[in-house]
């Protein structure tokens, strides 16, 4: 039987996770065209910044944007030294983003050896009937609505968002209107690394702290990425409500596996129907009812 | 204002502009004519820096920018029009205007009421979507963009390519008149003999790359004389 309450809570996890998972990943392809390989292991850098610091003693609250700001540091430095040259080369980028995920997952191995003791998750549990609900991971569900608020406000609402979308949209032209389009690219990468690291930095407290944990989140992400299509932050809002949805209710039928697979089902269930992804579907239905109106 | 001296522009190595000099002074309105593939648009796009020389250089204001990035000239002060409008199509009327308003950083002031004022319709659409808009509104947007900075030095490719005529016509008187109230140096290209007669004070004559003539005010009056340069 699908419980309700049950179905709401698991919802609302899958999609905190799907939206969060994919979230710097979807900026960093939909406005540069760079396929970031290493995305998993900008989540890893975000999650062990975050477990050395509170385990060093400082507080959650401030260990979470001490990992933020690890991953955001080590994307501008990437940005400048690497990606820079790969704009608009996505077979390219994808060589060389695997690559430096590769090095990344080794050199953290080689560095802070197979695990860290891990924080534990934070905020205990609300009980209902058999099921108990983590709070903390409940409130993960906010958060990723607030960061795809913030999104968009900033990349629609703001200067430097406005300048950035024009860049993405034509380059050559933007600079000749006078925008520094190095510097766009420069800070929206360094936006989609921020996230990446604030990814990794929520989800610390609730997972294992291995070098290789940024795969965990590399199926939602991509999945997420593609069924959502070209415009960027609306794809993610609805590949996380409906790739979630679909998550949680067979999850809570079948249990976790099977939820995987039909989220993978799913997918590809999108691609064959709808060619342009989710938000191509939508903007498409809304161009057709402006077309009517006028 | 701008000069060129010897400038020998190209795409990779293959030359396309050979040896150009011209200049243009303070206030003045010049035109460029040539056939089509004579290398206007090369021109344009080298003087706004979209594309580096191979040899020779641009003066702007007393100050050599060969070596200058596309965005640097427009802080500078140079506004341009490309020749297929180039509006973003994604961002709206009122967004297009907001990501050129780097455009002179000098300047004090932005020229939002004066655009409107010359282009109400852009006003009325501020909200709308650039990619939506018609052929002539997105070559008034463009206008538009590249005026809201309120620049030094106008680059205008080819305003009345594929533009109603009534459009055209506006065009034609709309920027004489923004030369007159702004003081704005003007350079366009052309190939339409009303446009050019309407807008140009002196021509250059542009055949296969190179500067092969220039028409003063009474050879410019002359229909036959202007026809030899441009495409009929
Ligand atoms: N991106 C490019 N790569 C290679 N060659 C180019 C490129 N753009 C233009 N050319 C060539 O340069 C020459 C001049 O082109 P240009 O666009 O400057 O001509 P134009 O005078 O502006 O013509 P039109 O009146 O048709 O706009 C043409 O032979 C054209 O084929
Ligand atoms: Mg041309």
């Amino acid at each position: 039987m699908v419980n309700v309450v049950n179905l709401l809570f698991q919802f609302l996890d899958s999609f905190a996770f799907i939206v969060l998972a994919a979230i710097g990943l979807a900026i960093i392809f939909g406005m540069m065209g760079v396929i970031n390989l290493a995305h998993g292991e900008f989540i890893m850098v975000g999650a062990y910044g975050t477990t050395l610091a509170y385990n060093a003693g400082a507080p959650l609250l401030l260990s979470i944007p001490v990992g933020v700001l690890a991953t955001t540091v080590m994307g501008l430095v990437l940005e400048r030294s690497v990606v820079r040259r790969l704009y608009d080369r996505p077979l390219d980028s994808m060589v060389a983003t695997f690559a430096l995920g590769l090095a990344l997952t080794q050199l953290t191995r080689i560095v802070f050896g197979n695990s860290l003791s891990s924080i534990g998750i934070p905020l205990g549990s609300v009980q209902y009937g058999q099921f108990s609900y983590s709070m903390y991971r409940v409130l993960l569900s906010s958060v990723a609505l607030a960061v795809l608020a913030a999104a968009y406000v900033v990349f629609t609402r703001t200067e430097f968002g406005i300048r950035a979308r024009a860049t993405i949209q034509d380059a050559d032209t933007a600079s000749a209107m006078g925008v520094e389009t190095d510097r766009m690219y420069t800070v929206t990468f360094g936006i989609g690394s921020a996230l990446a690291g604030l990814t990794g930095a929520l989800y610390a407290p609730t997972m294992s702290i291995v070098p290789g944990m940024g795969s965990s989140f590399l199926v939602e992400a991509f999945v997420a990425v593609v069924t959502g299509g070209a415009s960027v932050l609306l794809g993610t809002t609805l590949a996380g409500g409906g790739l979630g949805l679909v998550n949680a209710l067979f999850s809570n039928v079948y249990g976790t596996f099977i939820g995987q697979i039909a989220l993978l089902f799913v997918a590809v269930l999108i691609l064959r129907f709808l060619p342009n992804g989710l938000s191509g579907a939508v903007e498409g239905v809304r161009e057709r009812m402006e077309r009517e109106n006028t | 204002m701008l000069t060129t001296t010897d400038l020998t522009v190209g795409y990779g190595d293959t030359p396309i502009l050979r040896d150009v000099s011209l200049t243009v002074d303070d206030g003045e309105i010049v035109g460029i004519v040539g056939k089509n593939g004579a290398g206007k648009t090369t021109l344009m796009k080298a003087l706004i820096g979209l594309l580096d020389p191979i040899d020779g250089s641009v003066t702007y204001d007393g100050t050599e920018i060969t070596d200058w990035a596309a965005d640097e000239r427009a802080r500078a002060g140079v506004g341009y029009i490309p020749q297929s409008r180039d509006v973003f199509p994604d961002l709206t009327v009122e967004q297009n205007l907001l990501v050129a308003e780097g455009v002179n950083a000098d300047a004090e002031d932005l020229l939002y009421g004066t655009v409107y004022d010359y282009f109400p319709i852009l006003e009325e659409r501020a909200s709308q979507k650039a990619g939506t808009m018609s052929g002539g509104q997105q070559q008034m947007l463009a206008i538009a963009r590249a005026l809201v900075g309120n620049p030094d030095l106008l680059l205008l490719d080819e305003p009345s390519e594929g533009i109603q005529p009534s459009i055209v016509q506006q065009i034609t008187e709309d920027i004489p008149s923004i030369n007159e109230e702004l003081g704005t140096t003007i350079l366009f290209v052309e190939q339409n003999l009303g446009v050019i007669q309407g807008m140009a004070e002196r021509c250059y004559a542009i055949e296969r790359g190179t500067i092969v003539d220039e028409l003063g005010a009474d050879r410019l009056a002359d229909d036959g004389a202007l026809a030899e340069f441009i495409a009929v």
